[in-house]
């Protein structure tokens, strides 16, 4: 294991031009505050390889507002994005959601753009990401693109991204409406399951569940449902056929389920 | 690579994917650090990086370059570890350093509520915590007293 990562090289650029030159030219694997990374080669499992690190990288940082939209650089830490007055006055679910990832230690390496790219579907800022209908910027040495959260995931761990590119930053549209996020069960106790909803209360609600699918799950049809007037125990029928959880090391299908519909019902009542 | 450490500016020849951990004990003599779960839960490896705690098993040391560590040895917070081994807050001692670095990072006026939010990455198999938060409160007083 020690042997492996003494094998491990780094590339520092401090550009984004740099960076993506890098990128293009030999395979790189990006790392941030590695957080995820590191526990895989702790653990052995993941390869000796070249790091690009992009923790250098000032345009991947910082938060601001922009006509419509609060724009979050890939590179921001949790820390930053819980105590941002931005995030807390237009998309406070994403604060919450950022103050309960891990501990503090984690909260000041941990970054947004990690967190979508690590593709777990247990990630905690992204249900809040489907929510809010957020958009990703994708830069590579040639092109610019924007790909829309909820068509980035096309499998499990699986994205668009491509090799030569980077995730840049994070685009939160307003939304008018009162937000809910809700995490159930926590990281430390491993023991526990861990569910993740957010949803935002208009006219046409906004429901996205973690971990009771192969990727974040917006449901689309519960939605429509509680939009079109449906009990909410109709609703979490509909619920119950939009999920695909699974029976894992952290709790079973059955579990899941009965927690996912306990969400809906609290946030409904909300 | 260059990096200041507790204070003092030190050149640190290691491979930069080595674990900032193993590099502070194996190659800079700092064995105060503890290595618990080496998977970033568990905290007792925590150590300050430009005054922010992290949890130096899930840090590249290359990512350490021109950083301000500060670790166990270099914090200065005497009253905060006389407190830990008065209140027994610690017993096996593997999660102490640890704690003592979150701890470090508390104002003054810490509620109790705003310690164990700040433990929360900082796991002990012994004690139970009421100890603990009991030494930090007690080394809190002290200092504003
Ligand atoms: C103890 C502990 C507790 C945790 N608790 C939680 C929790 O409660 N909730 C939760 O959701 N997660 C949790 N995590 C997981 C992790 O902290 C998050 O997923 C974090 O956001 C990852 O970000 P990072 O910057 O550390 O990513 P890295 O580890 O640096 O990278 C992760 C992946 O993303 C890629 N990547 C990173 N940035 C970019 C970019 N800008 N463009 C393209 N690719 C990129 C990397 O190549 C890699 O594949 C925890 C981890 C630990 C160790
Ligand atoms: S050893 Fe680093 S967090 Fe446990
Ligand atoms: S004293 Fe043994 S783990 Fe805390």
């Amino acid at each position: 294991m020690k042997s492996a990562l003494s094998q491990l090289s780094f590339a520092r650029p401090r550009t984004l031009e740099e960076a993506l030159t890098l990128l293009r030219d030999e395979p790189l694997v990006p790392i941030a505050g590695a957080t995820d990374l590191y526990v895989g080669l702790n653990f052995g499992t993941l390869k000796a390889q070249r790091f690009l690190d992009i923790t250098r990288l000032e345009e991947l940082r910082g938060i601001s507002v922009t006509g419509d939209r609060l724009v979050i650089g890939a590179g921001t830490t949790y820390t930053t994005i819980m105590h941002s007055a931005s995030v807390r006055a237009h998309w406070p679910i994403l604060a919450d959601a950022a103050s309960q990832v891990g501990g503090v230690q984690i909260q000041n390496r941990g970054t947004l753009g990690g967190n979508v790219a690590n593709a777990s579907p247990a990630g905690d800022t992204l249900p809040v990401l489907a929510v809010a209908d957020a958009i990703l910027q994708l830069r590579s040495a040639q092109s610019q693109r924007a790909v829309p959260f909820n068509s980035f995931y096309t499998g499990y761990r699986q994205t668009v991204l491509r090799p030569d590119e980077l995730i840049v930053s994070i685009e939160l549209p307003m939304v008018e409406g009162k937000q809910w996020f809700r995490k159930v069960g926590t990281r430390a106790a491993q023991a526990i399951s861990k569910l993740v909803m957010a949803a935002v209360r208009t006219e046409a609600p906004r429901i996205a569940l973690g971990s009771v699918a192969p990727t974040p799950l917006r449901l689309r049809r519960t939605e429509a449902a509680l939009a079109g007037g449906s009990s909410i125990e109709d609703a979490i029928g509909v619920l119950q056929t939009e999920i695909t959880p699974i029976d894992d090391l952290r709790s079973s299908e059955a579990y899941r389920r009965a927690v996912a519909g306990n969400l809906l019902r609290r946030f409904w009542a909300s | 690579m260059r990096l200041t450490l507790n204070g003092a500016v030190t050149d640190v020849e290691a491979a930069p994917g080595r674990r900032l951990l193993d590099v502070l004990r194996e190659e800079c003599g700092l064995t105060g650090t503890k290595e618990g779960c080496g998977e970033g839960e568990c905290g007792a490896c925590t150590v300050l990086m430009n005054g922010q705690l992290v949890v130096s098993c899930l840090v590249p040391f290359a990512q350490a370059e021109g950083a301000e560590i500060r670790t166990i040895e270099g914090v200065g917070d005497h009253a905060l570890q006389q407190h830990f081994m008065s209140e027994a807050g610690a017993q096996c001692g593997i999660c102490t350093p640890g704690m003592v670095m979150t701890a470090s990072t508390l104002s003054r006026d810490a509620t109790l509520e705003d310690i164990r939010i700040a433990l929360a990455g900082n796991l002990c198999r012994c004690t139970g915590y009421e100890a603990i938060y009991r030494a930090i409160q007690r080394a809190r007083a002290a200092t504003s007293a």
